[in-house]
């Protein structure tokens, strides 16, 4: 299902100013990204209706939401929309159950069944809880679940994972995409760290003082070496669409074909036919001239230089490949891009030394 | 127990409770209001609610004497209106509590208003929640202890309350012979008997209720920040 949702839109909070004028489709997840102060929780509040731009015009799903023109403005309470803040913000004097009710008999009658929810969210056990005695990670499963049974047509999550515990980040994530696939509403969801960003969105924003400099699909936005929000060092990488050709039970080995391209990745892997997404990080990714013999990676695909980007304040320099019609990142340092003598559209090998699954 | 002034006693405890009730709510959006206006005068108001606590009563009350009088602005309105004096009648002294004991009711419900953060009130919101539904749902229930305070404190003041009621109410059995004012008096006519029963009254019951809402604001707070 694809929701649309324009937004057009003038805002100014003491020295901040966020302008925007976005045509989206969103199908699924829509992954906001940004440094600090790039506006993406002012973004959030916009859409929710708990800021009001000078100017502009929000319609989503056909309704409008905001007219500055027309003096339009629907009340954040009659948006249906479902919000979970970075700090929960959970009714402090309700149980869990409480919290969940509250919302639930605000719902007119359409929200979700209570036990779906709370059996996706683990919450049985809590239900009697006050929010006082619930871990950061707890609190923030309480407020989806909560969010969920006021029956939203749009879900804004405000980097929902920072509140936990580095170590539950990652139950966290796998609670989010069970979430985001059961109940199938369209999202728009706030990050500033790409592994989130990768593992739930399909569409990608990036926010930049107050401004969008990309919007696309996912795999698109990774590629673009001039964002610096999609090339840190440690973080930055490409997402390959693949399919499952068969298994290799004896060496306990999955092969997987792309574009005509074929690699293998570690670990029985779905069922021959699936379609996986592959995350390769840029730094996993190694270049050769000739087709390397005697190494014990196994995974070299002829690919052909499409952009190098360089900054010469660095070690290190962004190149982007192109193989079975994919692009794939790799970082090298300046001393090896020099002592190769690479250039765009020269023809090389790309060794990948690790590749994960996107949905790990 | 006889002896006892029942009559002044009761009146004094319908004063507190009558007034009680009436600043609750007046004061319920008064407080509303201070809390979360960004308006530049707030300050002029919120100095103008907090005088009579600073203010000796006897200044609070011969300016409202001078008001409430057949002559004064409201005490005119008043006469024009109903046909009775203000001045020296139940009504004249309700009113005149309620203005005397305006900061004791305001303050806590600010206080408690403010400290339900915008956060709260915004999740609400976006459940699906109204501006009304919110007040009843979310600000209250959270600002629980910031009314009993407020209660209390109206209620102990207007108990205690002399110099006001001396000044524009005089002593007329069964309308504005309060407690304070008939203790006063029999202390003055050297009846010490009286006044002994009358302050030990005043002085159990007002102990009693202090010691009844402050073991209820420690279960509030138990049930507030603790989980189970």
């Amino acid at each position: 299902m694809v929701t649309e949702l324009n937004i057009d839109a003038d805002l100014r909070l003491g020295g901040f100013s966020l302008e925007l004028s976005a045509r989206l489709h969103i199908e699924g997840v829509l992954g906001v990204l940004g440094g600090n102060g790039a506006g993406k929780t002012s973004l959030l509040r916009l859409l929710a209706g708990l800021e009001r731009p000078h100017q502009g015009c929000i319609e989503f799903g056909g309704s409008c939401w905001l007219d500055t023109s027309r003096g339009i403005a629907v009340p954040t309470h009659e948006r249906r929309i479902g919000m979970v803040f970075q700090d929960a913000r959970l009714f402090p004097h309700l149980s869990v159950a409480g919290n969940l009710d509250f919302a639930g008999r605000r719902a007119k009658g359409q929200a979700p069944p209570r036990d779906e929810i709370l059996q996706t969210l683990g919450l049985e056990p809590l239900l009697e809880r006050r929010p006082a005695a619930l871990s950061g990670g707890e609190r923030q499963r309480v407020a989806l679940a909560r969010a969920l049974m006021s029956a939203p047509r749009l879900l804004l999550l405000d980097e929902p994972l920072s509140a936990a515990d580095m170590g539950y980040r990652g139950e966290l994530l796998a609670y989010l995409r069970d979430v985001i696939d059961s109940f199938r509403i369209p999202t728009v969801y706030v990050a500033h760290t790409l592994d989130e960003m990768t593992r739930l969105a399909r569409h990608l924003m990036v926010l930049r003082n107050g401004g969008c400099v990309a919007l696309g699909p996912v795999s698109e936005v990774l590629a673009r070496l001039d964002l610096p929000e999609v090339s840190r060092r440690d973080e930055s990488g490409s997402i390959v669409e693949a399919t499952v050709v068969a298994h290799d039970p004896a060496y306990q080995l999955t092969h997987l074909s792309f574009g005509g391209q074929s690699m293998s990745m570690t670990g029985l892997i779905g069922m021959p036919g699936d379609r996986v997404s592959v995350r390769i990080f840029a730094t996993d990714v190694a270049i050769a001239l000739q087709k390397p013999e005697g190494i014990s990676i196994r995974n070299v695909l002829p690919a052909t230089i499409t952009a190098i980007r360089v900054d010469n304040n660095l070690p290190h320099a962004d190149i982007l490949l192109e193989s079975g019609g994919h692009a794939i990142r790799a970082r090298l340092t300046r001393a090896s891009l020099d002592d190769l003598g690479l250039a765009e559209s020269q023809r090389v090998f790309a060794l990948l030394k690790a590749a994960s699954l996107v949905s790990d | 127990m006889m002896g006892i002034e029942w009559q002044a006693l009761a009146l004094t405890a319908q004063l507190a409770a009558v007034t009680t009730l009436l600043l609750l709510l007046l004061a319920t959006p008064l407080a509303w209001w201070l809390a979360h206006s960004t308006r530049p005068w707030v300050g002029w108001v919120e100095a103008v609610v907090a005088l009579p606590l600073v203010l000796p009563p006897t200044v609070m009350g011969f300016y409202l004497l001078l008001w409430f009088a057949p002559g004064g602005g409201l005490g005119a309105l008043w006469l024009s209106m109903t046909g009775q004096q203000l001045n020296f009648s139940f009504t004249g002294l309700v009113l005149a509590s309620v203005i005397y004991s305006l900061p004791f009711a305001t303050q806590p419900l600010q206080a408690a208003f403010a400290g339900v953060g915008q956060g709260v009130l915004e999740a609400g919101a976006t459940l699906g929640a109204s501006p009304w539904d919110r007040f009843l749902r979310l600000v209250l229930p959270l600002s629980r202890r910031g009314y009993l305070t407020a209660a209390v404190l109206t209620f102990a003041h207007t108990l205690g309350e002399f110099g006001v009621v001396l000044m524009i109410g005089g002593n007329i059995p069964g309308e504005t012979r309060v407690v304070s004012v008939a203790l006063y008096e029999a202390v003055e006519t050297l009846d010490y008997g009286s006044a002994h029963r009358l302050a030990a009254v005043l002085l159990g019951f007002s102990f009693g209720v202090l010691l009844l809402i402050y073991g209820l604001n420690r279960r509030l707070s138990f049930r507030l920040g603790s989980g189970l």
